[in-house]
């Protein structure tokens, strides 16, 4: 008998003008960690969706215990003991712990509720993934990083043998990823199988057993991580080879650029100062919720004010909305690119001129068709966004090119200050050293470039200053010559843990 | 650059077939052409001109009305309260003419109330973040209310016969309702598909806080949305009080439910972002077809009812299937 408990047979996955996955073929060893990499669009999530029952494939099948099958929905999918892990969870988050760990099989009496059945069963479940967690709180209540794990302790509950997980780490902080990797590990010593997918170089080496890399919906290689080198797994997945890929030049500051003072609202601790100049790329480091997004939210605009003055290029501007920053020539690419990015339902091309087609107007009313085209065409090109055409509707993008297509918005834009909130989230090792030479570019035309990061070497890599912001205020400003990791992270970190540790 | 290789930036895609994209983009279209030439052939009396004439007449007012219903709609939002806008302002146009001889006056009044009504429901639903569902529920009330007290309950007659052109008269053998109709459908159409006006009524649709974060000046666009509704379901009431040569406060019970009910089944998404004018004719002619036909063919009242909804239902989950399809 093969070893494998998982393999997929000649899978293939077409949609309207795209195919997502051509003959994929490969084995997952059983009881191991395997890695799935490949560039955006290269079709890991939809082999996912095609694994938890959500895609049924055009071709090809999944073997799972040597038995061909194929999933037409999710319910197949758990009754198979498969469990995906999406990086939007399908939890309820107005139910409670408890509720949504055991949502559709919930212990009853003649039809009611048993709640002490279900509290006892709950926290076993919880204690089995070592997380103490009140089984009745209200699940919106918690942290991204802990509804995870109900998430992981749900798959548990139904008896899920193969877990996959698509790029579960992208918002969790660097503490909340050691958690996680306990339990994937943990996972794996009770012999389940895991699958998982990530952009992340590091983690992949750290975690993973084997790896298998796709390209353009084909399978490229599985083989042992332990063969491949960075380089060489870089080398399958883009068909090229990288140099640096921060490509860091020192660039001259020009003065004026952005200042901020005492800015105060929602979400920080105390008010906050900082200058960035005109040319100069500066970078916002911390741990997640330590209040740097409320900040790029405050000097855009989109959240109130309650104190400070914002100044660009010397003069202070009134930012009551986004609408008016980007009059004054801010912009912000935000965090979240799901829920204040993308409109789902309308297409690449509406999706990338959605700010600036207010000044392409003509008359400042009609629409300018032959712009539109144009620069729709232009940033696709530029940032490599893998669709069909431009009309293709951006919610049937990848993650990762919906991610590209929110940066080309702001980069057709004509600004003085651009605000990065996470700029590449989920985006593959090529595209982001794209980002970084984008980023450089800007800064050499005398843009001045905020990049919020929780990602260290990305912060260390491409500013040339950075702030450290520690539980809702700027704790540090450091140069770039004398940034150090420990040094960075040790100013990240809340001052308790910190004596702690 | 920090490449030193550079590959395509996409594949060449397989298209789908053009039978099926046809499909895809044509499908009410079709069921339109279908349903009218099975009408034509099947129905006797159908396909005359005096039958046609009557039939453009019917949908005008649905017509005129949801060509700002789909921008409501597009936006992600409703509106319920446009029945009783008609009547109230029908109502209070006939006042005001009675009251003070001047036709002009009248049509201000009651385009000034649809506004007014219109400028509220946006106030609320924008500012006051309240659900446009209940809101408009509200002023529904509130508005056929209002047009049962200035009426005191009757029909109120009008006395200036020069009123009455604008509903009765013709040009080129099409009476006037209908040149208004198409005027508004093209004038919407265009606004929704080649301004940015539309654009970003559609984008606020679909995701509000992205477009809040684009620079859509969210609010500003819902409360001109509402507004222009008001009016334009005012002006439909102004034009059918010319056609009755009264005003009248029950007029109308149910509209907003039969406008609505076009749209959709001109496949605009209730949920908002999507919309297209072009289906929305086809949704308000369909249902115009299929009630014409059956007074032709004499079904009872009753059962019009009942063939509605079904259709209704069998459009959404039409377009359902479609979707999933793909
Ligand atoms: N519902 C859909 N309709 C049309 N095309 C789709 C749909 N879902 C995915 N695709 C296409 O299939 C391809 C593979 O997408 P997939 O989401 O699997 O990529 P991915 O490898 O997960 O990328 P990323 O790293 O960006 O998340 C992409 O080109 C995408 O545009
Ligand atoms: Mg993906």
């Amino acid at each position: 008998m093969s070893s494998a408990t998982l393999a997929f047979d000649r899978v293939a996955k077409e949609f309207p003008g795209v195919k997502a996955l051509d003959d994929v073929s490969f084995a997952v060893n059983a009881g191991s960690i395997h890695a799935l990499m490949g560039e955006n669009g290269a079709g890991k999530s939809t082999l996912l969706k095609i694994l938890s029952g959500a895609y049924t494939p055009t071709g090809g099948s999944l073997v799972i215990g040597g038995q061909p099958c194929v999933f037409h929905d999710t319910a197949d999918a758990l009754a198979a003991g498969v469990a995906v892990i999406y990086q939007e969870l399908h939890l309820v988050p107005e139910m409670s712990v408890a509720e949504n760990l055991f949502l559709g099989h919930l212990p009853q009496r003649l039809g009611i509720v048993d709640r002490r059945a279900l509290a006892a069963a709950a926290r076993k479940q919880l204690e089995l993934i070592g997380e103490a967690i009140d089984p009745w709180t209200k699940l919106g209540r918690l942290p991204l990083a802990q509804r995870q794990m109900v998430e992981i302790a749900k798959a548990l509950t139904r008896g899920a043998r193969i877990i996959a997980f698509d790029e579960p780490t992208s918002s969790l902080s660097d503490r909340e990823v050691r958690r996680l990797f306990t339990i994937i590990r943990d996972l794996r010593a009770r012999g389940c199988t895991v699958l998982y997918v990530s952009h992340r170089m590091e983690e992949i080496f750290e975690l993973c057993d084997r790896i298998t890399i796709l390209r353009d919906g084909r399978h490229v290689e599985t083989s042992e991580l332990a063969n491949l080198t960075r380089d060489a797994v870089v080398q399958r997945m883009v068909g090229r080879k990288l140099a640096d890929i921060y490509n860091y030049t020192p660039r001259p500051g020009a003065g004026g650029g952005l200042a901020v003072e005492g800015l105060a609202g929602p979400g920080l601790a105390e008010p906050c100062s900082f200058a960035a100049e005109a040319g100069e790329i500066f970078g916002f480091f911390g741990l997640v919720g330590a209040g740097r997004s409320e900040l790029m939210r405050l000097i855009y605009g989109a959240a109130a004010k309650t104190a400070g003055r914002v100044t660009v290029a010397g003069r202070e501007v009134a930012v009551a909305s986004p609408r008016d920053a980007i009059q004054s020539g801010i912009v912000l690419c935000p965090e979240d690119r799901k829920k204040e990015g993308i409109v789902p339902v309308r297409s690449v091309l509406e999706n990338t001129n959605l700010s600036a087609r207010r000044r392409k107007a003509r008359g400042g009313m009609l629409i300018d068709e032959t712009w539109e085209q144009a620069n729709a065409r232009e940033r696709v090109d530029q940032l490599r966004v893998r669709t069909p055409s431009l009309q293709q509707l951006i919610r049937n993008l990848s993650g990762g090119n919906q991610q590209k297509v929110i940066l080309g918005r702001w980069l057709s834009e004509t600004v003085k200050v651009i605000l990065l909130d996470e700029p590449t989230r989920g985006i593959d090792v090529g595209a982001k050293s794209e980002i970084y030479t984008i980023m450089q570019n800007l800064a050499k035309s005398g843009v001045c470039v905020i990049v919020v990061s929780s990602e260290l070497p990305e912060v260390l890599g491409v500013s040339d200053r950075i702030a450290v912001m520690r539980q809702g205020k700027i704790a540090a400003i450091v140069n770039r010559a004398d940034a150090t990791e420990e040094q960075l992270l040790k100013l990240a970190l809340p001052l308790e843990t910190a004596r702690a540790s | 650059m920090a490449t030193t290789d550079t590959s395509p930036v996409s594949a060449a895609p397989p298209r789908p077939s053009a039978a099926s994209r046809f499909f895809d983009k044509a499908g009410m279209l079709l069921v339109l052409a279908i349903l009218f030439i099975g009408c034509a052939v099947g129905v006797d009396n159908f396909f005359s001109w005096v039958n046609m004439k009557g039939l453009a007449l019917a949908v005008s007012m649905t017509g005129m009305v949801s060509c700002t219903m789909l921008f409501c709609l597009a936006a992600g939002d409703f509106d319920l309260s446009i029945g009783s806008v008609v009547a109230c302002a029908g109502v209070l146009t006939a006042v005001v003419i009675n009251h003070t001889g001047s036709i002009t006056l009248g049509v201000l009044a009651g385009l000034g109330s649809g506004a007014l009504v219109g400028a509220l429901n946006g106030y609320v639903v924008a500012r006051l973040r309240i659900n446009a569902l209940i809101t408009t529920l509200a002023t529904m009330q509130i508005v056929r209310g209002f047009g049962f007290i200035v009426s005191d309950g009757k029909a109120v007659g009008i006395g200036r016969e020069a009123f009455f052109t604008l509903g009765n008269s013709s040009l080129l053998g099409i009476p006037t309702p209908i040149w208004i109709t198409v005027a508004c459908f093209a004038v919407f159409g265009f606004i929704l598909n080649r301004t940015v006006f539309g654009r970003d009524t559609l984008a606020v649709g679909g995701n509000s806080e992205a477009a809040h974060l684009a620079g859509i000046a969210v609010d500003r666009i819902k409360i001109v949305i509402f507004t222009a509704q008001g009016v334009m379901a005012a002006f439909a009431g102004i034009v059918l009080a010319s056609r009755f040569t009264s005003g009248q406060p029950n007029t109308n019970q149910g509209f907003e439910l039969e406008v609505i009910s076009a749209c959709v089944l001109g496949g605009v998404s209730l949920t908002g972002g999507i919309g297209s004018m072009a289906f929305v004719i086809a949704g308000v002619l369909i249902m115009g077809i299929v009630q014409n036909a059956m007074n032709l063919l004499n079904v009872p009242t009753f059962y019009q009812y009942v063939a509605r909804g079904v259709i209704l239902l069998a459009a959404v989950l039409f377009d359902r299937w479609k979707r999933r399809k793909q």
